[in-house]
């Protein structure tokens, strides 16, 4: 479970570019299902799920994630908290270019020093299961969209996290392939993952993965289960 | 350190290599400038600290004590009186008059020392020649050198002719000390320059085991207040320092050349593009400490540094002791017109070298570093925005 308690997110405090961007949001995310933030640009989604993975702390407010206050805990703990309970999939997919699809995948889990067969066999498991075994050796610069996507994919889920965090993730995908990753995402919060995604694309809010959608709009929850 | 941290400095090493890889163009002319910057630098190091080693080793031989005598500021010729008073100091071994001088042969338009040797005053008419004197003589540019029973007419000091054959030539590997010199028997020498059978040019003085060249050069000094006494280690320090002057002239020298290509290195090394930060920022955001950044800028910029640091040295060792120091040879060598060609003993100091590991490699790496760091630190949902 993830509780959010009174965050504030404010940008350049005190200088006349200061800008509001997460305004006392109050928000608990249940464990086990899939949770849709919805709003246009500019309404906070992407800063509110920075957040919530542990790559931004907010100005004010608690956080807590599976029974623990990680507010007030030094970057590097959280970036412990990061590695091994979210997984993150970008808009952008944000893969390195110059390797194989494969050791993309494998790269978050470097820093754990594991044996490389058990990592690789791993990795290779995850691109079998996402279909895409035959490229694990090209080149992320070589594959579509989708093939790319898949990827971030198995990136994401390559240390097993609990919680499985996607920002916009159809915003550069054909109707077919969001329905696929939508599919995916089906199947890992059967699988026991908590899956948060921020996106206003109605395949995604619409789908039936979906338990909850949490509506946004200026740095605050305007869906009626959320109080601004 | 358990097995999982080795692994994790395996992984990253590879990705440090795998990144470097990606930007070959950038990582290869960084090692090219990088490298002729060490090769320069390591061939001053070596040619200078060979050349000191050699005139060290060079001198091991030479008088422990010379006595000049001195008018007017200037050295003048020695009586063979002089040796007499001198051996009689206590703790002198011994005290041979030598003669040699400085000879224009207007042929070869250069320069000679000829020196009068003992070992052939029965062999009138006869001489031994360095390579330099050979390889001059070749007036008809035949590339022809000089050899055995070729004759060289010298002028004397009256006007005469007086021609000496070749009846040896000195080996190759004593050119740094013989390449000008000429060796004659002491009736010659004494005809070609007119000087008197009972004076020299000056006189070495060998201290007795055990006892202080200084104070027999104090001693010589206090009976014959118009000489001077030149020791051993005297010259020892002079040529050290030539050598030293000599090695700082060309790195002041090559400091105006080498300057923009450290600079561009630098501004290459120090700057991180778009796509370099957009991997610091994915690496965070997808678990990597910040350590972990800068362990793999840190193995990318020694990986760099080092390649550059052997590679530099070992082209200098080739360049100083194999090609026999093509570039720096006139600079380091002196003035002479007779520039000696010879392959210096191979002699590297291992302090040097290290200082110039420390001077080179260790700022370097953590010059590359720097920048890294300041990526690594930012928010990691700095990749979210991109």
């Amino acid at each position: 479970m993830i509780r959010l308690d009174n965050i504030r997110k404010v940008f350049n405090p005190g200088k006349p570019n200061e800008f509001v961007a997460i305004d006392g949001v109050n928000l608990t995310i249940d464990a086990h299902g899939a949770t849709a933030l919805k709003g246009p640009s500019g309404s906070g989604k992407t800063t509110l799920l920075s957040i919530l993975a542990c790559m931004a702390q907010p100005t004010s407010g608690g956080i807590t994630v599976q029974d623990r206050e990680i507010s007030s805990l030094s970057g590097q703990s959280l970036t412990g908290i990061r590695r091994k309970t979210f997984g993150v999939i970008f808009q952008q997919f944000h893969l390195i270019k110059g390797i194989t699809s494969l050791e993309n995948v494998m790269i978050p889990a470097y820093p754990l020093g594991e044996k490389f067969s058990t990592l690789q066999k791993r990795a290779m498991d995850l691109l079998d299961l996402l279909n895409l075994a035959g490229k694990a050796y090209s080149k992320v610069e070589w594959l579509s969209g989708g093939e790319a996507q898949r990827t971030a994919i198995a990136r994401a889920l390559i240390n097993n996290p609990a919680i499985i965090i996607a920002d916009e993730p159809t915003a550069h995908l054909d109707t077919r392939l969001s329905l696929e990753f939508m599919e995916i995402m089906r199947q890992l919060k059967k699988d026991g993952k908590t899956i948060i995604i921020a996106s206003h694309d109605p395949i995604v809010s619409e789908s039936g993965a979906i338990d909850r959608v949490v509506e946004m709009r200026d740095g605050r929850i305007v869906e009626p289960g959320g109080v601004a | 350190m358990n097995l999982s941290a080795i692994g994790k400095q395996r992984y990253i090493l590879d990705l440090a290599l795998s990144s470097m890889a990606r930007r070959k163009g950038k990582n290869i002319a960084l090692v090219m400038v990088y490298t002729f910057t060490l090769f320069m630098l390591a061939s001053v190091v070596f040619s200078v600290d060979s050349l000191k080693q050699e005139a060290a080793l060079t001198l091991q031989d030479t008088p422990e004590i010379t006595v000049q005598r001195q008018v007017a500021g200037r050295q003048d010729l020695i009586p063979l009186t002089y040796a007499e008073s001198i051996s009689r100091i206590k703790g002198v071994q011994s005290v041979e008059p030598r003669l040699w001088g400085y000879y224009y042969d207007a042929f070869s338009g250069a320069n000679y020392t000829l020196m009068a040797n003992t070992s052939l005053s029965d062999r009138t008419g006869d001489m031994v020649i360095g390579a330099g004197v050979a390889r001059r003589n070749d007036i008809g540019k035949t590339n022809r050198k000089l050899g055995k029973n070729d004759i060289i007419p010298f002028i004397t000091a009256d006007g005469a002719v007086l021609p000496l054959t070749v009846k040896g030539l000195f080996p190759p590997a004593s050119e740094l000390v013989t390449a000008d010199l000429v060796l004659m028997p002491e009736t010659d020498f004494r005809k070609i320059f007119t000087i008197h059978k009972d004076q020299a040019t000056d006189l070495v003085v060998k201290a007795g085991n055990g006892k202080d060249p200084v104070m027999i050069a104090g001693e010589i000094s206090r009976i014959h207040p118009d000489t001077r006494s030149i020791l051993r280690q005297d010259i020892l320090q002079t040529y050290q320092a030539v050598f030293d002057w000599r090695g700082g002239m060309i790195v002041m020298l090559l400091a105006g050349i080498l300057f923009p290509f450290v600079i561009l290195a630098w501004d290459k090394a120090t700057g991180l593009n778009a796509e370099e930060k957009r991997e610091i920022g994915i690496l965070k955001a997808v678990g990597w400490e910040t350590s972990d950044i800068l362990l793999m800028k840190f193995w990318e910029g020694a990986a760099i540094s080092l390649a550059a640091f052997f590679m530099g040295v070992l082209l200098a060792y080739g360049h100083i002791f194999l090609a026999s120091s093509i570039l720096f040879e006139s600079v380091l060598q002196g003035w002479s017109v007779l520039y000696p060609h010879f392959r210096l003993t191979p002699y590297v100091n291992g302090y040097q070298v290290a200082a110039l590991f420390f001077l080179t490699v260790i700022p370097y790496t953590v010059v590359t570093v720097v920048p890294s760091w300041r990526s690594a630190t930012i928010d990691p949902d700095s990749v979210m925005r991109i």
